[in-house]
């Protein structure tokens, strides 16, 4: 209780000196949103594993605990995190993994970080040591709070304790790829997708569609004899360098967008390079175009985009809110931080 | 009646059709599927259109009138009962299946279009949604989305949470905004894993965007019968250790067995004590492999029966039982109430023996099907409230059933929602300053407090009046808390 405590007196000490905390595990996504400002607070020495019982299919994680050990002791058991969160370093924690949100090529057809939350314990801007859902696949008692925490960057609360529910891996997967154009490409991920294949990872780049099939040795086998195409060997490391961003088309300074699109919609035709992933519901673009004409165009289709990495990072990073629920995100930031102590800015400014 | 202030508005404002106020009228609606809590509410607003759910807001704010919405009124925790000082809005008429965008594979529909409705028109592409609640041929989405509902499928496809892209709602002044996104996710705050689940005490929902998934290419039933609770418990932990994800894994105990044997045929062995009914769905070629694997895992957790559905005739036979334990209790006992706890699984065998104490020390016989997968128990506690005090008495069982599922690190509701029903134990399960969280985002959505006070997030007063610091084996939770 020790460091809990320390944590919450760092709250209050800062609620009450007005001043403000950057909360930070090992800083493998400080590149995400906003700029971070304010007196940093480590949350990379609250580690280990609480308790993990596979046939639970539960696992309870103090926030400083890196990801890559999690994911050890997950695949020891034969088990996974199937929204197969991206690192982006080795010393990734999975506090940070669950504040950022980020998901996956396996997203679209397994679920969100969210979806996979059952409990986190928090503090929040008063130093209120808080217990939200718990370790039990199913619980509707009181709002759905740490789903809420999950992915809002930190700027809610402090995550501390993080329950999450995990998968078997599955016996087989195999990578198939097909020379198609975009347009094939997105065409075809969504009629897979809306037919019982197998598929749990679809991306499109260098003219090519990539494909992930996941199951029993004769299921996958079975749908990749009826959907075709030229076999990956079984270690391919392509999955792993598109999550991370370490393919060829993630290289170099040219700001990177991420566009989240209804899957089905057809190419989208703005100045730059794209990569699709998640079968066409997010697509990465490297390009200068202005903010504006860009998100403008995203939003026509029905989707939003995120300025990734680079680019000015004073702005607005995250698509902007309308105004009613920009409004309301104001008052839920001051339900659980009515000081502004908390990682204030990094999502959207004065929040 | 109509000499109430807000009736006369309501009256002056909307079409005279979507206002109800005699009291004949309004007693279809004095309650919810927890029929047991009655109360009439002022009025019953059916608005036709968003325009007029925004009105019949917009006047209650200005009036400081509190309001009920209400879908199908099929939930199970009092969410829906009226209050005596506040009107009911039934959103009956939003009853219109929007679109169906095969491509995107997302449904957009009002909010009381039925469940069921939704997978019925969106069978000729292929497509369902997901998420079962075994009323799902009258409760509404809205409903469903309100309670997180969840149902016999979830322990693979996920509640109602994980099966929603977006929302339509009206804040209670009035705003109308859309939270989440045609796409995957939506910046900002996860307002829709927010909204979803809160029981109508943040926003009405008019609009809701559903995803649907392929329907699988088969599916088949393992029925498996055993010697004691216990084992078929290890059973259900042995299945999923061995890395299957049953779609459907359920277990009824003997009281259960024999209720739906005498009620209809549904081809349970008589003689057991525990049977398990396991569904496997996907691929033809997948789910042929997975029967083999459970037979065996089943067999070897030492399973005294075990029979395969060989046809879809089956396996809805299999099901049937299943699906009839609650009228098959009806027949068995004048009054039943149902428990909605969840728990580790890993504790379900010590939490069923303290259940069976409880009953014995109640007198009150208690019988299990429950969703054995994912912990979510629903004992139902048999009862006759023609009999003076026995309601209470069930309810005391249930609330002493409740906290014991708190105890071992469960909670008070898996899918029905808190509501009324469980307003109390929330005392138990959340310490003052999660409430306090609780209600001040509760503030941020309705400062007035005005959308469904008084249920699932129970008062600090309340919890008091409760006496809900139960201490639990001898330890009070959070001592460095302040007590009031």
């Amino acid at each position: 209780m020790d460091e809990i405590q320390d944590f919450q007196q760092k709250v209050r000490d800062a609620a009450a000196s007005g001043t403000t905390l950057s909360i930070r595990g090992n800083a493998t996504r400080a590149f995400i949103g906003r700029a971070a400002t304010g007196e940093p607070l480590s949350v990379a020495g609250y580690r280990g594993i609480i308790d993990y019982s596979p046939s639970e299919l539960v696992i309870s994680v103090r926030a400083g605990t890196r990801l890559a050990d999690v994911e050890d002791a997950l695949a020891r058991e034969n088990q996974m995190l199937a929204f197969e969160p991206p690192a982006f370093g080795p010393t990734a924690t999975l506090g940070g993994t669950v504040a950022a949100g980020l998901s996956g090529p396996r997203r679209p057809w397994s679920g969100a970080v969210r979806d996979f939350v059952l409990g986190i314990n928090c503090i929040n801007g008063q130093g209120d040591y808080l217990r939200f859902g718990g370790q039990v696949m199913k619980n509707v008692a009181g709002y759905d709070l740490s789903r809420t925490l999950t992915g809002s960057l930190g700027t809610l609360a402090i995550l501390l304790d993080i329950h999450l529910k995990v998968l078997p891996r599955p016996e087989t997967e195999l990578t198939l790829r097909q020379a198609c154009s975009e347009a094939d490409a997105i065409e075809r991920c969504n009629r897979w997708s809306g037919r019982p294949v197998p598929l749990t990872a679809a991306c499109y780049s260098d003219d090519h569609l990539v494909v992930r099939l996941s199951g029993t040795e004769r299921g996958v086998e079975d749908a990749a004899g009826k959907l075709g195409g030229e076999r990956f060997p079984a270690d391919t490391p392509f999955w792993q360098e598109l999550k991370e961003h370490t393919l060829p088309f993630f290289s170099g300074d040219r700001p990177l967008w991420r566009l989240s699109l209804p899957p089905a919609t057809a190419p989208l035709v703005l100045g730059g390079t794209q990569l699709v992933d998640w079968g066409g519901a997010q697509r990465w673009l490297r390009s200068e175009l202005p903010a504006d004409r860009l998100r403008d165009s995203v939003a026509a289709a029905g989707g939003h985009a995120t300025l990734f990495r680079g680019g000015d990072r004073s702005a607005d990073v995250f698509h902007p809110l309308a105004p009613a629920v920009l409004a309301l995100h104001r008052r839920l930031k001051s339900a659980f931080d009515p000081h502004a102590v908390l990682n204030p800015g990094r999502m959207y400014a004065g929040l | 009646m109509a000499d109430k202030p807000i009736i006369a508005v309501l009256l002056e404002r909307l079409p005279e059709r979507c206002v109800l106020h005699d009291a004949e009228d309004l007693r279809p609606y004095e309650c919810d599927g927890l029929s047991a809590y009655r109360s009439m509410p002022l009025a019953v607003v059916i608005p036709e259109n968003v325009e007029q759910a925004r009105l019949a807001l917009q006047l209650c704010a200005q009036h400081a009138v509190p309001v009920v919405a209400r879908g199908a009124g099929t939930g199970l925790s009092g969410g829906a009962l009226p209050l005596a000082d506040g009107i009911s809005l039934s959103m009956a008429r939003f009853n219109r299946i929007l679109d169906i965008d095969v491509a995107n594979r997302v449904a957009r529909v009002q909010p009381g279009v039925t469940n069921l409705s939704i997978s019925t028109a969106a069978e000729p592409h292929g497509l369902y949604y997901a998420p079962d609640p075994s009323s799902q041929i009258a409760c509404s989405i809205g409903g469903n989305v309100a309670e997180n509902a969840g149902g016999v499928h979830c322990l693979k496809y996920g509640l109602t949470t994980h099966n929603i892209q977006a929302l339509e709602i009206l804040t209670m002044d009035g705003e109308h905004m859309t939270i989440g996104s045609a796409a995957l996710d939506a910046p900002g705050f996860d307002l829709l894993a927010l909204l979803t689940g809160s029981e109508g005490l943040l926003g009405v929902i008019t609009e809701v965007t559903v995803k649907l998934l392929p329907r699988p290419e088969t599916a088949q039933v393992v029925l498996a019968a055993f010697a004691s609770v216990d084992a078929a418990g290890a059973a259900v932990t042995a299945v999923i250790a061995s890395g299957i994800i049953p779609a459907g894994l359920e277990l009824l105990d003997r009281p259960a067995i024999h209720a739906v044997e005498q009620f209809i045929d549904a081809g349970y062995p008589a003689d057991a004590t525990a049977i398990l009914l396991c569904e496997l769905d996907g691929s033809s070629v997948d789910v042929g492999v997975q029967i083999e694997h459970v037979n065996r895992v089943f067999r070897d957790a030492g399973a005294t029966e075990l029979k395969v559905s060989q046809n879809e005739a089956e396996r809805q036979r299999f099901w049937a039982g299943r699906k009839s334990a609650f009228p098959a209790m009806g027949r068995l006992s004048p009054d039943y109430y149902c428990m909605d706890g969840t728990i580790p699984r890993k504790h379900l065998a010590r939490v069923l023996n303290r259940i069976e104490t409880l009953s014995d020390e109640y007198g009150l016989p208690i019988c299990n099907v429950f969703h054995a997968g994912d912990g979510n128990l629903h004992p139902l506690i048999l009862y006759d409230a023609n009999r003076p005090g026995e309601l209470e008495r069930a309810e005391e069982l249930g609330g002493l059933i409740l906290e014991t599922c708190v105890a071992v690190g469960g909670t008070i509701t898996g899918e029905h929602g808190v509501g009324m029903e469980k307003i109390n134990q929330m005392c138990v399960q959340f310490n003052t300053a999660e409430l306090e969280q609780f209600h001040r985002v509760k503030d941020a959505f309705d400062p007035a407090g005005l959308l469904n006070p008084g249920k699932a997030i129970p008062t600090l007063h309340r919890c008091a009046e409760f006496g809900a610091m139960h201490v639990h084996e001898g330890q009070l939770p959070h001592p460095e808390l302040e007590r009031f």
